[in-house]
């Protein structure tokens, strides 16, 4: 995805950046184009530096240090109020952050947007599509956007409608189109102008599970076929676990990073759930005559522990007719949350994300 | 494979945009009739029913109130057909169109070249309709004069799309743009000379009447419908004062507009 760097453009001109005053970032660190090579040949798809992004008073982003290598599927999650749409949004260009920087491909998201807007391709909570027009109108229009035109721009259309299975549906409203058909040509959007990287905000809004699973598909064939990194925002367990790598927000701080596996890793064997009538008087009995760590997460004594299933036949002993209902299960994503940040799943779901 | 997109895209991008409001227009008939009704209705219960109760001041002999509110007429109908129009920078915002738009490499001055000329096309093109109508009320209309006539609505039809889109920008919400609408577009137009002559004026209305610029653009238009002939209301600012300050309303509108699609948003 390297520029042509023998033709000078007017963007060409702006792309150098002004002189940092930051003497750690020098400008015989940045190649022609204003990029920032220090990675050398392994540049990374995103990266996240020391970001950090305040809404007045209200700190939406702390401290946000991430990297995402090129060709995987990157998810972002964390409950609503986590920062993640605020990072989206910073990644997107749409929003410079208080502090810190990003770079995407090795460009300065704030400082050289015109080269980070030609490597995107970005697809919205809400599906950007124009309602009133076709979905030809609509990847024309896009096209003509990112400069393409003509032959071109018709075959790599024809293409990627062939790819998405939307040939049948070129002449239509957009809408007309049900939900998930309406994200599958945002998708084709997005990936109009072969971009490196691929952001997508909550992408499986208002999809049903079968056209959830259809996306997740799609997206790793982006991955694939187009050799783009995929970044996308979630909230959704499931959805997070088809990704490569997670990162974790929560109230705008990084939780943790890793695979699906690592996360859950990270909680011990099973994990029990009880529902009784006095949790503390048993949560401190257990705290005294068991092992594994126990906690008390919205009024609910959570357990993990190796061999847990003999764990609860002397739990059932112990506590006789004070328990209520017992759960057993292999960890979840949800799990790794808990085990995390101490809190339920939504449990601060009501913080406002604002800034949309 | 990365398309460079260069100064040669500004027209590219600036051409598909003003396509997508052709194509939204031609797809939205309600819009239509109510921008050409309007201003017809408007013309005919005013010009002729209290035509009769008064004459413009200063008008010439022989020119009947029909006739003089005609001018106005086109200018409103530009009016609201290009203010309309970029009320929909709001809807494109809301229904996430305009986010997609903002996070291509295109340059700001195509975005809103895009848009102000789509909905400065649709103006002149309802007026269009409306210019065919000058000869029958008696205006001995040349094409020279049909033609300055447009090119005059056209040039005033791009500055208040363009300020239009500049109101439109930062709004979040349509109800907004109806109270700019009645707090500052009307007074714009109704203190322009369209339909009271301001030679009638008080002086502190003359002065508001003065620093219009729309006066400017409803003179135009006069000047240009009576291009050959003489001017049927007299007292009008000069033919050369009235272009200039249409254009360079026009051009500065669109240089703010273009300045407020660039500016990056912290919040």
């Amino acid at each position: 995805m390297q520029t042509n760097p023998g033709r000078p453009t007017d963007e060409y001109a702006n792309a150098a950046p002004p002189p940092e005053s930051d003497a750690m970032v020098g400008r015989d660190h940045l190649d022609t184009d204003g990029r920032d090579t220090r990675e050398g040949m392994e540049l990374q798809a995103v990266k996240v530096e020391a970001i950090s992004h305040k809404y007045g008073q209200r700190a939406a982003l702390t401290e946000v240090s991430l990297s995402v290598p090129t060709r995987q599927v990157f998810g972002l999650l964390g409950p609503n109020g986590g920062g993640k749409t605020t990072l989206f949004r910073i990644l997107s260009t749409l929003l410079t952050p208080t502090r810190g920087r990003a770079l995407i491909n090795g460009f300065d998201v704030a400082k050289n947007r015109a080269e980070v807007r030609k490597r995107i391709g970005v697809a919205f909570q809400s599906a950007s599509l124009d309602k009133e027009l076709t979905v030809m109108e609509n990847l024309r229009c896009q096209g003509h956007l990112y400069g393409l035109r003509g032959r071109a721009l018709s075959e790599r259309i024809d293409g990627l409608l062939q790819r998405f299975k939307l040939a049948d549906r070129a002449n239509e409203r957009a809408a007309h189109l049900s939900g998930g058909l309406q994200r599958r040509i945002d998708l084709v959007k997005a990936i109009l102008h072969r971009p490196a990287v691929v952001l997508l905000d909550e992408p499986s809004t208002g999809l049903d599970p079968s056209a959830r699973l259809e996306l997740t598909d799609l997206l790793k064939e982006i991955r694939d076929c187009d050799g783009a990194t995929v970044l996308l925002t979630t909230h959704m367990m499931d959805e997070a676990d088809h990704c490569n790598q997670l990162a974790v927000l929560d109230q705008g701080r990084l939780v943790a990073v890793g695979t699906p596996e690592d996360l859950k890793s990270n909680v011990r064997g099973d994990v029990i759930c009880i529902t009784a009538k006095c949790p503390e008087q048993i949560l401190a009995k257990i705290h005294l005559s068991f092992d594994g760590s126990a906690a008390l997460v919205d009024q609910e004594i959570r357990i993990e522990v190796e061999n847990g299933h003999q764990m609860i036949a002397r739990l059932m002993e112990s506590f006789p007719g004070q328990i209520e209902a017992v759960s057993l299960a292999k960890p979840t994503l949800e799990d790794a949350f808990v085990h995390l940040t101490g809190r339920h799943w939504g449990e601060n779901s009501e913080t406002l994300e604002s800034g949309r | 494979m990365n398309p460079s997109p260069s100064e040669g895209s500004l027209w590219l991008v600036a051409r598909t945009l003003w396509y997508r409001e052709m194509l939204r227009f031609m797809r939205q008939r309600s819009r239509i009739i109510g921008a050409v009704a309007t201003p017809l209705i408007f013309w005919i219960v005013i010009g002729s029913g209290m035509g009769r109760s008064f004459r413009p001041v200063g008008a010439a002999e022989g020119v009947t109130y029909l006739e003089y509110a005609l001018p106005g007429s086109l200018v409103l109908i530009v009016l609201f057909t290009s203010i309309f129009s970029t009320i929909s920078t709001i809807e494109d915002r809301r229904e996430g169109f305009l986010q997609s738009v903002l996070v291509a490499p295109a340059s700001g001055a195509s975005i809103a070249l895009g848009k102000i000329l789509g909905a400065a096309s649709l103006g002149v093109m309802q007026a269009l309709v409306f210019v065919v109508l000058l000869p029958l009320v008696g205006v001995p209309l040349t094409l020279l004069s049909a033609a300055a006539t447009l090119a005059s609505l056209a040039t005033v039809s791009f500055g208040l799309a363009a300020m239009g889109f500049v109101l439109a920008w930062r709004m979040q919400s349509t109800q907004g743009f109806h109270a700019v609408m009645n707090l500052l577009l009307m007074p714009m137009w109704l203190l322009s000379g369209a339909f009271f002559p301001p030679s009638g004026a008080s002086t502190w209305m003359s002065w508001i009447i003065q620093v219009n610029p729309l006066t400017y653009g409803v003179a135009l238009v006069r000047h240009s419908i009576y291009l050959s002939g003489s001017d049927p209301v007299g007292l009008l600012p000069s033919a050369t004062v009235c272009l200039l300050v249409t254009g360079i309303f026009a051009g500065s509108m669109f240089v703010v507009a273009t300045a407020m699609t660039a500016r990056p948003t912290t919040s």
